[in-house]
């Protein structure tokens, strides 16, 4: 099971046989049950499912180009994500400049920081350089009507949309022991146990839920979804220890901090999107909201992620 | 032959920039010819309708623009005529050989569908939407079969504000609304004011107070 190639085999057969079988159920429970397209939480599974194709035929193809493909599909999502972000700041005229250095020189710069391995430079870039840039590119316009306010979206758009995301790729960069060129399988583990702990809370929720969580953040959101939901993916998690460099009991550690990092950035990005009064952050494809709305619980786990896996198990 | 090239690029760049979307009336795109009436605030309002428009009536949908603007230079002649097809107006009322209403008329006419800001100009103020010249109600005047579909253009002005020359990419909108057409015997003040809160009732902001 050591040979990367066969594990990677294994893990895409494992998925699409996952992804087939749900089809089918979300085909048939919509044909018995939402013939009409009536039945929310089916239409909602069923778009989920279809989100999932989505993403595991991008991921596929990322991971047949390499490490530069992995890296363009993830600088591809920042690019977008950052587009719904500040969408929904209230910038001003004076701040145009300060967004195209966003989108057109930080953006690419971490991104090449990335891609060359330049881990000193890259973790410090977004929060350092470019927050003390972003607001003196602003300040020379000499609008001060709100400053703070569009300085700050701003800098946490660039922080969520580019710096997190940055660090999903980021993971091909580690140099683990005995775990040489199955990089790619921690990322498919960081995305797999972010989406199976989605679904799984949405599922017990929809099951045993009674008790609200978060009832102004996320009123679908329950207790019993969300212990049944982190427990169950937690499980998964430990059950796929054989395609990470951890043992049975470390994998499931790590998929409770990235499930409940997951949980709370849903928690976050909810109550950003409440202040701004909209449901979805956009509108990737035409009814299943927007491209944050499908990452925002990657979003918050894989800094925290990859710092764990970095100071436990890489060389560098 | 360059033009299909160059209009299938400016389609993807709209799309790469804005991610464009439209949100039709209930009726969804007009099945008929009809006059798409939008606000103006930047050089791209245009090439946004345009690229939301599903291809059958992209393909018969020509841009109302100023002649004294496309005609300056080979580049922009040809991208107006040529990619963009557009109906050239002449607008200085005393140097005009041709009478804008009429070519319009003459557009509609040949099976075409146009579209037109009756604004006249780019609003590069606070107001919303600027008050409409009469050019609108003199067209329906000619041609009163044709039907008038408003189209309200979302952040386009946020994406390249005036004087700015590099795009800031940021989702944008384009909602239809249901088409209205000329009464019978309806004077220019009341149509063109039915026209333009048909418009301002599209604006995301629509009964807010600012």
């Amino acid at each position: 099971m050591t040979d990367p190639r066969s594990q990677l085999l294994t893990l895409v057969f494992g998925i699409v046989v996952f992804l087939v079988m749900a089809t089918v159920i979300g085909q048939v429970l919509q044909r018995r049950l939402s013939p009409n397209g009536t039945n929310a939480g089916i239409e909602n599974l069923n778009a989920r499912i279809y989100a999932w194709w989505v993403m595991v035929a991008l991921l596929g193809l990322a991971f047949l180009a390499g490490r530069a493909g992995v890296i363009a599909l993830f600088a591809f999502c920042s690019f977008a994500a950052l587009r719904e972000f500040v969408t929904l700041t209230r910038t001003r005229r004076a701040d145009h400049w300060a967004l195209a250095a966003a989108f057109f020189v930080v953006l690419p710069i971490q991104y090449y920081l990335v891609a060359t391995d330049w881990y000193g430079l890259y973790a410090i870039f977004i929060p350092v350089y470019a927050f003390l840039l972003m607001p003196i590119v602003s300040v020379l316009r000499g609008d001060t009507e709100r400053f703070l306010d569009r300085v700050a979206e701003v800098q946490w758009a660039l922080m969520i949309c580019v710096f997190c995301v940055s660090h999903v790729p980021a993971l091909l960069t580690l140099q683990i022991p005995d775990y040489e060129g199955r990089n790619v399988l921690l990322i498919a583990f960081l995305v797999i146990v972010v989406q199976m702990s989605d679904v799984l809370q949405y599922v017990w929720g929809k099951i045993f839920g009674r008790h609200k969580i978060a009832p102004k953040l996320s009123p679908s959101k329950t207790v019993e979804g969300f212990v049944g939901g982190v427990a169950s993916a937690t499980l998964i998690g430990a059950a796929l220890w054989w395609i990470t460099p951890f043992s049975p009991l470390q994998a499931g550690l790590m998929a409770l901090v990235i499930t409940l990092m997951g949980f709370f950035g849903g928690l976050v990005m909810s109550a950003i999107k409440r202040d701004r009064g909209v449901k979805d952050w956009g509108h990737i494809v035409e009814g299943h909201g927007g491209l944050i709305d499908r990452l925002d619980s990657v979003i918050f786990s894989a800094p925290i992620f990859f710092h764990i896996v970095r100071y436990g198990w890489s060389l560098t | 032959m360059a033009a299909p090239a160059v209009s299938a690029l400016i389609l993807l760049f709209a799309r790469a920039v804005t991610a464009v979307r439209a949100i039709w009336s209930h009726d969804g795109p007009p099945t008929r010819q009809c006059v798409y009436f939008a606000n103006h605030s930047s050089h791209g309002d245009f090439i946004l309708i345009w690229t939301v428009l599903p291809p059958r009536l992209r393909r018969v949908t020509r841009p109302v623009a100023g002649a004294e603007y496309w005609l300056r230079s080979w580049l922009t002649r040809f991208i107006g005529r040529d990619v963009f097809n557009a109906v050239l107006i002449e607008r200085e009322r005393e140097t005009r050989t041709e009478d804008p209403i009429a070519c319009m008329a003459q557009t509609l006419d040949g099976g075409a569908s146009l579209i037109l800001f009756p604004e006249g100009t780019r609003n590069q103020g606070d107001d919303p939407l600027l008050p409409f010249k009469s050019g609108i109600y003199h067209l329906a005047r000619s041609r009163p079969d044709v039907e008038f579909v408003p189209v309200w253009i979302s952040n386009l002005n946020r994406v390249m504000p005036k004087g700015e020359f590099v795009p800031v990419p940021l989702i944008c909108t384009v909602s239809f609304g249901p088409p209205l057409r000329l009464r019978d015997g309806e004077a220019k003040e009341p149509f063109l004011d039915r026209a333009r809160s048909a418009l301002l009732s599209l604006s995301p902001h629509a009964g807010e107070t600012p």
